[in-house]
């Protein structure tokens, strides 16, 4: 457990050290909301309707943007041979990276929502459910990505293909943590959607941390 | 036969469908023998090379 | 199944399967096309389409079974290392591919004169295009490294996760199509009645038959490639060493 909360601070730390790169992540999720109301019009009903939806496909986006460096730069300078020759669980390993990433692009991303859900006009009974959903939602996000992130690790052309790998995954997140929204909207129960998300999250941390781990062995051989 | 053609009215789905289903298959077959042709002579090429050199 | 991880005993069967599997596709295929096209009644709803279902659900059942024959080779290839379990999933895909976009393509040809519209958030198309995508992302990855290996085993990690993430999607695709659309049009074409049963069972058989006899002539160039590489490997092992003394 030690060498999972070393290599946890680790990450948080280099990532403190490097907060532009979680800057950048939460702005281009602020821009990207924000060209929303530029293509379909001010109009707050219309707003209010796409709100979840545009709010989870940002964020989605958002957290694609910043998977790419996961690994690599461990990949570059080593360290990832360490990780793999130390002894230490991969699997926990590959769960303190994941954490980290999590940390550093989910937290940030979740604390900007309802900033953003503001300017999409989202109404008053759907914010609560949205940081919920996200916050159940994004752990998801972050395993999957890694998992894309360690299999196209030293690959031509690493960025765009992790987006056509990963993409497709993440479409049962965006179907139940949008539903969840739309249904505090509508005055629905939004608990069953939101369990869904947390099942979600149970499976993705169970399997992806192993196909992430066997993944790493094989780029780094 | 005109009738055989006309297809109940939905001769302009239900060709298409024929002719692409046709292109596709057809497709991957030439294609698939093509490059098997080739890597066949390739392959040929390198043997007799190989016994051709001192 | 070990026996058959060895390439000469392998293809010594698959070689001996291909004439029987070419020559079914084609009496298959010369049964199923008439039949389809001609004998067989148009369905007292669907009228004359129903024939575009023929091959529609061909290409449809043929996309899934080669997803999963993907899914078990690369299962198998990360398992125990068969190299030519490596090379069925590799043959594959790109068949798999292009009977996904067969299945989308007849689906929308369809959709328009039924439904009125090409596409139609169904969740059969919906998850047809889904697997498109997962297809697309396979190939994209098992050729984007420089060393081959890498990128057939990347692959194969990637099979096994779409196929754990596949019924899941699958799921939420359902469901979201019931939430957005609880009256979608009920598309009764599996209740089929038995006239029209038949050309549809010979049209799968004959392109299941196709995929098996293209896949042998697929693996038979595999083998060819990797063949050519070693022999170019070696040449230029030749050529680098030293002369032996006369």
């Amino acid at each position: 457990m030690s060498a999972f909360t070393a290599l946890l601070a680790r990450d948080l730390h280099l990532a403190l050290r490097q907060s532009a790169d979680s800057f950048t992540v939460v702005a281009f999720f602020a821009i990207a909301t924000v060209l929303f109301p530029f293509g379909v019009g001010p109009e707050a009903e219309v707003l209010a309707r796409i709100a979840a939806g545009v709010l989870w496909v940002a964020a989605l986006l958002a957290a694609l943007l910043s998977l790419d460096r996961v690994f690599t730069v461990d990949f570059e300078d080593g360290s990832l041979d360490q990780l793999l020759l130390n002894g230490q669980s991969l699997t926990l390993m590959v769960l303190a990276k994941v954490a980290a990433h999590w940390l550093t692009t989910g937290v940030p991303l979740i604390i900007m929502s309802p900033v953003m859900a503001v300017t999409l006009q989202l109404p008053a009974e759907g914010y609560g459910v949205l940081v919920l959903a996200l916050i159940l939602g994004t752990p998801t996000v972050s395993l999957i990505g890694a998992l894309g992130a360690a299999l196209v690790l030293g690959s031509r052309r690493g960025g765009v293909l992790l987006s056509l790998l990963v993409l497709p995954l993440y479409i049962p997140v965006l179907i139940f943590g949008t539903a969840a929204v739309e249904a505090a909207i509508t005055g629905m129960p939004s608990g069953p959607m939101l369990s869904v998300l947390a099942g979600l999250a149970l499976i993705a941390v169970t399997l992806c941390p192993l196909g992430t781990a066997a993944a790493l062995r094989q780029a780094a051989e | 036969m005109q009738e055989f053609f006309h297809m109940g009215g939905y001769a302009q789905w239900v060709w298409p469908v024929y002719g692409l289903a046709a292109v596709a298959l057809v497709g991957m077959l030439v294609s698939t023998r093509r490059t098997l042709k080739s890597r066949e002579r390739e392959f040929e090429n390198l043997k007799a090379n190989r016994k051709g050199a001192p | 199944m070990h026996r058959f991880a060895n390439p000469t005993q392998f293809m010594r069967i698959a070689n001996a399967i291909y004439p029987w599997a070419a020559g079914l596709c084609v009496l298959l295929f010369a049964a199923a096309i008439p039949i389809a096209l001609v004998f067989s009644p148009p369905d007292y709803q669907q009228g004359d389409t129903v024939r575009i279902m023929y091959v529609h659900v061909s290409s449809a059942w043929l996309m899934m079974m080669i997803y999963g024959i993907i899914a078990a080779n690369s299962a198998m290839f990360l398992i125990w290392r068969h190299p030519m379990a490596n090379l069925m999933a590799k043959a594959s895909a790109p068949m798999g591919a292009i009977f996904c976009a067969l299945a989308l393509i007849t689906g929308m040809l369809w959709g328009k004169p039924m439904w009125g519209a090409f596409w139609v958030w169904d969740a059969r198309l919906t998850s047809t295009l889904i697997l498109f995508f997962l297809y697309l992302g396979y190939i994209a990855l098992s050729d984007a490294f420089e060393d081959s290996e890498r990128g057939d085993k990347a692959a194969a990690i990637l099979a096994l996760v779409g196929s754990v993430n596949i019924p899941i999607i699958h799921f939420s695709v359902e469901w979201w199509n019931t939430l957005h659309q609880p009256s979608i049009i009920k598309d009764g074409n599996m209740s089929v009645d038995p006239a029209l049963r038949l050309p549809l069972f010979l049209m799968m058989g004959a392109f299941t038959m196709f995929y098996f006899a293209v896949l042998i002539l697929r693996l038979r160039s595999e083998l060819l490639a990797a063949k050519i590489r070693n022999a170019r490997l070696s040449q230029v092992a030749d050529a680098s060493a030293p002369q032996p003394a006369e």
